[in-house]
C-alpha cells in the first residue's frame, strides 16, 4: 500500500487518519514463520503508533501472541496469521483508551491447511470520547476442514461519549468447520460499584478493580502474564 | 450514634420515605419490620448513599457527621456498614482481595497503615471461622456461585473484618435456613453486641430476632415509622400481622 488510506477502506474505517498521516508510510510487517512443530511466543506493549506482525505457522507450529495497545493519540496493531496443517494460534489482546484516543487491534487469521485451530480474545476498555475497535477476520480455505476458530471480542465503555467497534468477519469455503464468535459492548455495573464503594472502596480504585477482572482472562496462560497485567494495571489507573 | 429526623427520600421522583424519625443509640440493637413497600429497604439505600435514592429533606446525623453528605465510600470508612439483601456478585474479584482493598482504603481513610498481607489473613481466617466459613470459599470471586446462605454467611464475615460501628441489616435473615440463620445470628451478636456498636436489623420475620433480641421494635409503614415497642411487638406482629397493629 503506497497511497495512505481512507475512510473508505474497511481496514481504516475507524482508524485516526490524521495521526496516521504522520506515521505514513508504514514500515512493512514483521514477517515471522515458526517451523513445523516449534513454538513461538511474544508480548507486545504498544505504546502508541503502528506495529504490524506477520506470522506463518507451518504444520503443528504452535505461536501465541499477547498484546496491550495503548497510546497518547493513536494505537494500532496489525496481525496477519497463517496456519498450516494442526498449527495453533492464540491471541490474547487488551486495549485501553481515553481522552481522544484512538486504539485498534486488526487481525486476519487464515486457516489454509485442515485441523488448525485458532482463539483470540480481546478486551478493550474505552473512556472520554477515545474509540477502541476491534477487526477481526477468519478465512477458511477450500480443503481446509477440522478448522476451529473462535473470536471473542468484548468491550467496557467508561463513558457514553467513548465508543467501541467490533467487527468479526468470516469468510469460509470449507465445509467441515467450527467457527464461533461472540461481541459485547457494555458498561460497568452500577450496583457492583455501589457494593465496593458500600464497603469503603474509593470510586476510582472500584473501577480499576472491576475492569482488572474484565481484562485478566485476555492474559491467562501468557508467557509474560505479570509483565502484561502489571503494565495493563499501570495504564489502567493512569485513565480513571 | 445515629438521628434521622424527618427523612424524606424518593426514587425515580415517587417518595417512597415521608419524614421517618429514628434514633439509635450505641450499645442498642434496634429492628425495623413492616409490609412490603414500606420503605424498609429505600430506608438502608438512603443511609448507604446508593445512587438513584434521593434525599428531598430531613438529616441524618452519624456520630456528630452529616451522614448525607458523604459519598458511599465515605459512609463506610465513618463506621457504616450496609448489609446487603442480594449480596451483589462481582467476577473475577475474589473476597480476600476485595475485602482487604475494603479494609485497607478505610485504614487509609483515618490515616492508618495498611494491614499487612499477613496480619489480613489472619484476621480473615479468625472472622471465616467464626462464621463457620471455609478459607477456600474467600479465596473464590464475590459472591459468583455462592448460595443464598453462603452469601449472606459472607457478608457477616465481611462485616467482621470491617468491624463498623453502625450495621445495617437488610434482610439478611431471608434465603436463609435454619442452620445459616443461627449462625448469621450469632455473627451478628458476636461481632456488632459491645457497647459502642450499634444494629439496625431490617426484617418480614420474628425469626432472625429470636437469635439476636432487638432493644427496640418499629413498625415501618408508608414511610414513616407509626410504631414502638420493645421485643413483644415484634411477637405481637407475628399473631396480628401489620394490619393489626396499624390500625
Amino acid at each position: 500500500m503506497t497511497a495512505l488510506p481512507t475512510r473508505k477502506a474497511e481496514d481504516w474505517r475507524y482508524a485516526d487518519l490524521a495521526a496516521l498521516e504522520k506515521l505514513w508510510p508504514l514500515p512493512d510487517a514483521e514477517a515471522v514463520t515458526v517451523a513445523a512443530g516449534d513454538n513461538f511466543a511474544r508480548a507486545i506493549i504498544n505504546k502508541g503508533g503502528v506495529l504490524r506482525l506477520s506470522l506463518t505457522l507451518e504444520a503443528g507450529a504452535r505461536g501465541a501472541v499477547h498484546v496491550l495497545n495503548t497510546a497518547d493519540t493513536y494505537a494500532r496493531i496489525e496481525i496477519e496469521v497463517t496456519l498450516k496443517e494442526g498449527a495453533d494460534f492464540t491471541l490474547g489482546g487488551v486495549q485501553l483508551a481515553s481522552g481522544e484516543q484512538t486504539a485498534e487491534i486488526v487481525t486476519t487469521v487464515r486457516h489454509i491447511e485442515p485441523n488448525a485451530t485458532s482463539r483470540q480474545m480481546i478486551r478493550s476498555v474505552a473512556g472520554g470520547t477515545s474509540t477502541a475497535s476491534v477487526l477481526g477476520k477468519v478465512y477458511v480455505a477450500k480443503g481446509a476442514d477440522g478448522t476451529d476458530g473462535s473470536q471473542s471480542v468484548r468491550a467496557m465503555l467508561l463513558d457514553r461519549t467513548a465508543q467501541a467497534n467490533a467487527r468479526p468477519e468470516l469468510e469460509i469455503y470449507a465445509d467441515d468447520v467450527k467457527c464461533a464468535h461472540g461481541c459485547a459492548i457494555g458498561e460497568l455495573d452500577a450496583n457492583g460499584l455501589f457494593y465496593l464503594a458500600a464497603r469503603g472502596i474509593e470510586p476510582a480504585r472500584a473501577k480499576a478493580l472491576m475492569l482488572q477482572a474484565f481484562i485478566a482472562a485476555a492474559f491467562d496462560g501468557a508467557g509474560e502474564e505479570d509483565n502484561l497485567t502489571a503494565a495493563a494495571q499501570a495504564a489502567l489507573e493512569a485513565l480513571l | 450514634m445515629l438521628q434521622i429526623t424527618n427523612l424524606h427520600a424518593s426514587v425515580a421522583d415517587k417518595p417512597i420515605l415521608k419524614g421517618l424519625n429514628l434514633t439509635i443509640n450505641a450499645g442498642e440493637i434496634h429492628a425495623i419490620m413492616g409490609p412490603n413497600g414500606a420503605g424498609k429497604s429505600t430506608l438502608g439505600y438512603t443511609l448507604g448513599g446508593r445512587p438513584g435514592y434521593e434525599v428531598t429533606d430531613g438529616s441524618a446525623n452519624f456520630d456528630g457527621q452529616d451522614l448525607l453528605a458523604l459519598d458511599p465510600h465515605e459512609r463506610a470508612a465513618a463506621g457504616l456498614f450496609l448489609g446487603f439483601q442480594y449480596p451483589v456478585e462481582i467476577p473475577g474479584v475474589s473476597n480476600l482481595q476485595f475485602l482487604r482493598e475494603a479494609l485497607n482504603s478505610q485504614r487509609k481513610f483515618h490515616d492508618l497503615p495498611p494491614l499487612s498481607g499477613a496480619e489480613f489473613i489472619k484476621l480473615a481466617r479468625e472472622k471465616a471461622a467464626l462464621l463457620k466459613m471455609d478459607m477456600e470459599m474467600l479465596k473464590r470471586p464475590v459472591n459468583v456461585g455462592f448460595s443464598g446462605g453462603e452469601k449472606k454467611r459472607a457478608e457477616m464475615v465481611q462485616m467482621g473484618i470491617l468491624n463498623p460501628k453502625l450495621a445495617i441489616l437488610d434482610e439478611t435473615d431471608s434465603g436463609l435456613d435454619i442452620d445459616a440463620l443461627r449462625i448469621c445470628g450469632e455473627g451478628i451478636n458476636s461481632i456488632m453486641r459491645k457497647p459502642d456498636k450499634a444494629v439496625l436489623l431490617i426484617t418480614h420475620y420474628q425469626r432472625l430476632l429470636d437469635y439476636v433480641k432487638p432493644d427496640f421494635v418499629h413498625v415501618l409503614a408508608a414511610g414513616r415509622i407509626i410504631r414502638t415497642g420493645g421485643p413483644e411487638l415484634a411477637l405481637e406482629l407475628e399473631e396480628g400481622g401489620y394490619e393489626g397493629v396499624a390500625a
